[in-house]
């Protein structure tokens, strides 16, 4: 363990202090120490920056784009990409503008993946760590149950679900958040686990420290690393189930669309208009590069001992 | 230094004896015929001007700057140092082991050939053949998956081409040569089934069943118990009489080094200071540095305090038990780690605990600071504290606080020394506002001789001896009467740990605290404590004063600890 | 180990009956029912019908019905294709699916394991950057979209390989959706064999395998191996339900006649016991399988047997 500067030993008496606090500057916090790994990491600066302008993209693009979403243009029924006629990346085969459904596919596909991410976060985080904290009983118990859930074949039991109640957005939001809290609520018990043995919560415990304190002051900022790069890593998880099912007939519903509704529209037609299932395909290939590089920096940021 | 050719009638080129144990020594070695070496007899191995330098993205990093010495056939070579001197990274540099990014300079010799610019294939050769290790690491340096029979075989195999019974034969020989019970059938255990000290001991098995003529031993006893150390260096020393092998040893122990090798070279910061005989060294040093090394083995004694002196904290019959197996179904598992302990500790005292690992004593003291749940009765100035819960306690821990033995590990690392230190202020004086509190941290700090001025710092920006000052400042900014001390230098260089100890008696003699001191490490108890109690397995083994105890041990395991520790019987007379 | 595997499978069986139960209640809470969107049929008839199939009883009379023909391994009719009875359906799809599914395991780990382990040996040179890039790719685009594309590329611009189509199982037809199929699975495991590789190389009793002198190559594959495959082995189990569930997709793009296809088909049309007895039979395939890869692992790590 190096010292970043070298501090002043104290050797022999203390010296004596004459009431007036000296300043003091401020240190290297651990957080700004990972902030600048990450921006190192050109390929994850890279990637956070081409995230950026695609979520702009899709949250702005449709009002700039000259077309609607399900506007049909009689003059360009299936054509390809044509920058005269204002359509940049061609039409489907009802004539609709590819790049506004596109951007209306990401719209949905991201939100559902923020929702359901955000979802699988909170069930997960308050499951592991009470499971954690607590530990004894309890926490054999709450494991006992997540590991049954884990042999369920739960894609298949999402579909189900999606075939009985029909296919409704917030039920899509809610069953994938449902899928992948199991992993989060491990991943917050592993680090609750491990933090709980450390001596500077036992430390904290000897000062008094109150159990909501503890929580908050020491377990939370330390076990938030792991998290934020789990989390980073199931958007692009959640994206591609909503687009499996998306892509199966079995996600949104038309007048919505999604990237994955998009894709298998293009998958049909991909002899006579392979624009249809390229455009589509790019912007989710992209996304989800973009999104498992960040994870990856991250990680490496945050933790540098495996490169 | 070296050591000189006899003047002697003899041919051998050993230094006179001086005792008897010398004597048998020479005549051992004669008897093998190793002694019968014309002086001037080239050394075993020649480290010449070596320098490693590591290549990191930053910079060039030295880690060793232009050592030099030499090892003789059958000598004992200790290699001391603190951690950072560049001793390991000398030893791993003599097997080529080093990361790709390391870059060395200078020669390394072994009988005249330079192992710096040998082939990889005749490195190989060498590797585990003419030059074996013992690394410090028992738990992890054994292949988990293997059985122990295998990886000693796997040896046999590659340099001496045994297969089959001959190699399992030879292997369970080493087995009963290096002291493993039942070898037989120990031969097809998994490590896991072991000690740490049996580990190691098969470590030298397979170290030695080539027959090496040199043994790298890296730290090979820090990871162990003190008996078992004493019992791993014995062991070593007498497999050496029996295969004239040379020994490098690596250690940063002086007091082993004192008993076991024959010659010393100190190093610090990649640097050579001094080597000579043991006896040059201990008795002459020529170095400064050395001398400070010598010197920071603890010295002193505490005076015992009046034998009526008030009567802080009492604990009768506490019983610590740890549940190991928790079925679903069926009874638990439990595991009593204190078994019925009585203490008492006056004002003013230092109550020393000793044992090794799994003795009970951390156990002991985080129960009578009721971090742990426990059974039995603990009073502390006379209110029943067992009987509270955690908001009956509260009031009480400012004046009862710890220091743990991890100093990477006990502040959290991501708030400053600042918001550490004020944290317990905020639980028990909320009265005061930011600018006391800081006001108050900072005569904390002066008091552990720390600057100040560093407060908005993070943990990760000092070194292992600052950070366990701030961790005694953040105890001492509550103005404690009582201070749990648990393990507290272990983790220490040693001439860090002599200004941390010298720190802790300062502050009990000008705030009058009380100390329960807990270590395997008796020369630190024996300096600090006035009062001992000397634990296993759970129980109390003796207790009485210090002196006393020190003195004339009276129990048998009280006795093997000491011997352990100051004067283990290793074949040496060196004191 | 035989008291082991008792016990997983005494386990095994809650979570199957969660699985059924699950299934069976979802389906008959169900708005609509199999015989919607056909033909309006008069009353009487629909009421025959309704009893013919049992659907007329309470709930849970038509539960224990339904668990008493499934210990006989009756999985009922299907309410779509009326002449056939779902364990005839599944069993008619059932070759295809395990030849595609097996195929793509093994190319998951007889291809993502040496990649991992060369670009762990290699650390940070072109070659890793180039697998671990492919395998980002692998895992970044969806199999959904890759097996389209190799469609297009290979089949239909190319024509090297037929484009869809069963053909009994020759090896052209199972080229592509093996491929696509395993892509992502093999990124994942190229993945985790790298990391655990790496960690594995940097212990303390790979020092000491060096340190006797072995060859770089004996202290991979002898001392290194083992322990990395580890991680890979545990995530078997997920690595096979992925399959399973992108097998789904992929039987759909290619046109391969097995369980997969029947399942969306099913879903689609609301055929109740067509997906619930594929949901079962997938559920009891998958723990059975864990249980195996379990068996597995506690094969290779000594430290793990469950016996003592």
């Amino acid at each position: 363990m190096s010292q970043t500067t070298p501090a002043p030993h104290g050797t022999g008496a203390a010296s004596a202090f004459d009431g007036q606090p000296p300043a003091a500057p401020a240190g290297d916090s651990l957080t700004r120490d990972a902030w600048r790994r990450l921006k190192q990491n050109r390929a994850a600066m890279c990637s956070l920056v081409v995230m950026t302008l695609v979520v702009l993209a899709c949250l702005i693009g449709p009002w700039l784009t000259p077309y609607e979403l399900d506007e049909v243009d009689w003059n360009a029924i299936g054509t390809g990409p044509d920058l005269a006629s204002g359509h940049i990346f061609g039409t489907d085969v009802n004539g609709r503008d590819l790049l506004t459904r596109t951007l209306h596919g990401g719209q949905i596909s991201l939100s559902v993946a923020l929702v359901a991410t955000f979802v699988s976060l909170v069930i997960g985080v308050l499951y592991g760590a009470v499971s954690g904290y607590f530990g004894g009983r309890t926490d054999n118990l709450m494991m006992r149950f997540v590991d049954i859930m884990y042999s369920l074949p739960f894609m298949f039991l999402v579909i189900l679900l999606m075939v009985v109640f029909g296919r409704n957005i917030f039920l899509i939001y809610a069953a994938i958040g449902a899928v992948e809290w199991l992993d989060m609520s491990r991943i917050v018990r592993g680090q609750v686990l491990a933090l709980k043995k450390r001596e500077f919560v036992e430390a904290a415990h000897a000062l008094g420290v109150r159990d909501l304190q503890v929580v908050t002051r020491h377990l939370i900022p330390n076990a938030l690393g792991p998290v934020i790069v789990y989390v980073t890593l199931t958007v692009p998880k959640v994206i591609l189930l909503e687009s499996f099912l998306s892509f199966l007939g079995l996600g949104v519903q038309e007048p919505l669309t999604s990237w994955g509704v998009l894709i298998s529209e293009g998958k049909d037609m991909m002899e006579t208009a392979p624009w249809m299932l390229l455009v589509p395909s790019a912007f989710l290939a992209a996304t989800l590069f973009c999104l498992n590089f960040l994870g990856d920096g991250l990680r490496d940021a945050l933790d540098p001992k495996t490169r | 230094m070296t050591s000189s050719p006899s003047p002697s009638g003899t041919a051998s080129s050993l230094p006179p004896a001086r005792n008897a144990a010398d004597q048998a020594r020479a005549d051992t070695l004669t008897r093998l015929g190793l002694a019968a070496e014309a002086p001037g007899t080239p050394p075993l191995m020649e480290v010449d001007d070596l320098k490693v330098d590591f290549q990191l993205p930053d910079g060039a990093v030295p880690a060793v700057k232009g050592v030099s010495f030499t090892l003789n056939k059958g000598e004992t070579l200790a290699l001391v140092g603190e951690s950072g001197s560049g001793k390991s990274v000398t030893s791993t540099a003599i097997l080529r082991l080093l990361p790709e990014l390391a870059e060395i300079k200078g020669a390394i010799r072994l009988r005249g050939e330079d192992l710096l610019s040998a082939s990889t294939r005749r490195m190989r050769e060498l590797r585990g053949n003419r030059i074996a290790t013992v690394f410090q690491e028992p738990m992890t340096s054994l292949n988990p998956l293997h059985r122990i029979g295998r990886q000693i075989i796997e040896v046999l195999a590659l340099h001496r081409d045994l297969k089959g019974r001959a190699a399992r034969h030879k292997a369970l020989e080493l087995l009963e040569q290096v002291g493993i019970p039942e070898p037989a059938r120990r031969i097809d255990s998994y490590p896991h089934e072991l000690s740490g000290g049996q580990r190691q001991r098969v470590m030298i098995a397979i170290a030695l069943a080539c027959e090496p003529d040199l043994l790298i031993a890296d730290e090979p006893t820090t990871a162990l118990d003190v008996t078992v150390q004493a019992q791993i260096l014995r062991l070593l020393k007498s497999l050496q009489q029996r295969y004239g092998m040379a020994i490098l040893f690596i250690t940063h122990d002086l007091s082993i080094v004192r008993h076991f090798a024959d010659r010393v070279c100190v190093m610090r910061h990649g640097e050579l200071l001094e080597t000579g005989t043991t006896h040059e060294v201990f008795d002459n040093p020529q170095h400064a540095y050395t001398r400070m090394l010598i010197d920071a083995e603890p010295a002193g004694e505490k005076a015992p305090v009046a034998a009526d002196a008030p009567v802080l904290l009492s604990a009768r019959d506490v019983r610590v038990s740890f549940t190991i197996k928790r079925p679903l179904f069926g009874p638990k598992v439990a595991f009593e780690a204190v078994r019925g302990i009585d203490l008492e500790v006056r004002r003013g005292q230092t109550i020393g605990i000793v044992g090794e690992s799994g003795s009970g004593k951390s156990t002991l003291g985080r129960a009578l600071l009721r971090l742990l749940k426990s059974q039995g009765n603990i009073d502390f100035d006379g209110v029943d504290i067992a009987a509270l819960d955690k908001s009956g306690m509260r009031p009480l821990r400012s004046r009862m606080q710890v220091v743990f033995q991890d100093p990477f590990g006990s502040l959290s690392p991501r708030l400053t020394v600042g918001e550490i230190i004020s944290e317990g202020l905020r639980v028990h004086h909320p009265e005061l506002n930011r600018a006391q509190r800081d006001a108050q941290v900072c005569e904390a700090l002066c008091e552990v001789s720390l600057d100040p001025g560093m407060r908005n710092r993070y943990p990760h920006e000092f070194s292992g001896g600052q950070r366990q000052r701030i961790a005694i400042a953040r105890a001492l900014v509550l103005k404690p009467e009582f201070l749990l001390l648990d393990e507290p230098t272990s983790a220490l260089d040693r001439s860090v740990q002599v200004t941390v100890i010298d720190l802790l008696r300062d502050l009990q003699a000008r705030h009058g605290l009380t100390y329960l001191f807990i270590s395997h490490d008796l020369a630190v108890v024996r300096a600090l404590s006035d009062h001992l109690i000397v634990m296993k397995e759970g129980e109390v083994v003796e207790s009485g004063s210090t002196h006393a105890i020190f003195e004339a041990p009276r129990e048998r395991y009280t006795r093997e600890l000491m011997q352990a520790a100051f004067a283990p019987d290793l074949g040496q007379a060196h004191h | 180990m035989l008291s082991y595997t008792l016990k997983r499978l005494l386990q095994a069986i809650p979570t199957l009956l969660i699985v059924i139960t699950l299934s069976f209640f979802l389906m008959r809470v169900a708005p609509g029912g199999p015989f919607d969107g056909e033909r309006r049929l008069p009353p009487e008839i629909e009421q025959n019908l309704r009893a013919a199939y049992h659907l007329d009883e309470p709930l849970p009379m038509q539960y224990i019905r339904y668990l008493g023909d499934l210990v006989q391994g009756d999985l009922g009719p299907s309410f779509k294709y009326k002449d056939f009875d779902v364990s005839e359906l599944i069993s008619q799809g059932f070759p295809a699916s395990l030849e595609l599914g097996m195929w793509a395991i093994l190319a998951a780990l007889l291809i993502g394991v040496p990649l991992g382990v060369i670009a762990a040996i290699r650390r940070n040179s072109t070659a890793d950057y180039v697998v671990m890039s492919t395998a980002l790719a692998g895992i970044a685009v969806p199999n959904f979209v890759i097996a389209p594309l190799l469609a297009l590329v290979f089949g239909v611009l190319l024509g090297w390989l037929p484009a869809g189509g069963w053909n009994g199982g020759a090896w052209q037809n199972l080229l592509l959706p093996v491929v696509a199929l395993s892509i992502q699975q093999i990124a994942y495991i190229a993945r985790m064999m790298r990391a655990s590789m790496i960690e594995v190389l940097g212990s303390h009793y790979i020092r000491t395998a060096r340190a006797k002198g072995l060859s770089e190559w004996k202290v991979i594959l002898r001392h290194a191996l083992r322990p990395a495959m580890l991680p890979v082995v545990s995530y078997l189990g997920p690595a096979i339900a992925g399959i399973i569930t992108g097998s789904v997709v992929i039987e759909q793009i290619f046109g391969i006649p097995g369980i997969g296809r029947y399942f969306v088909q099913g879903a689609l049309n609301r055929d109740y016991t067509l997906v619930m007895g594929t949901v079962v039979f997938y559920g009891a395939l998958i723990l059975l399988l864990n249980l195996i890869v379990d068996l597995l692992y506690s094969m290779l790590d000594p430290q793990i047997r469950y016996d003592d």
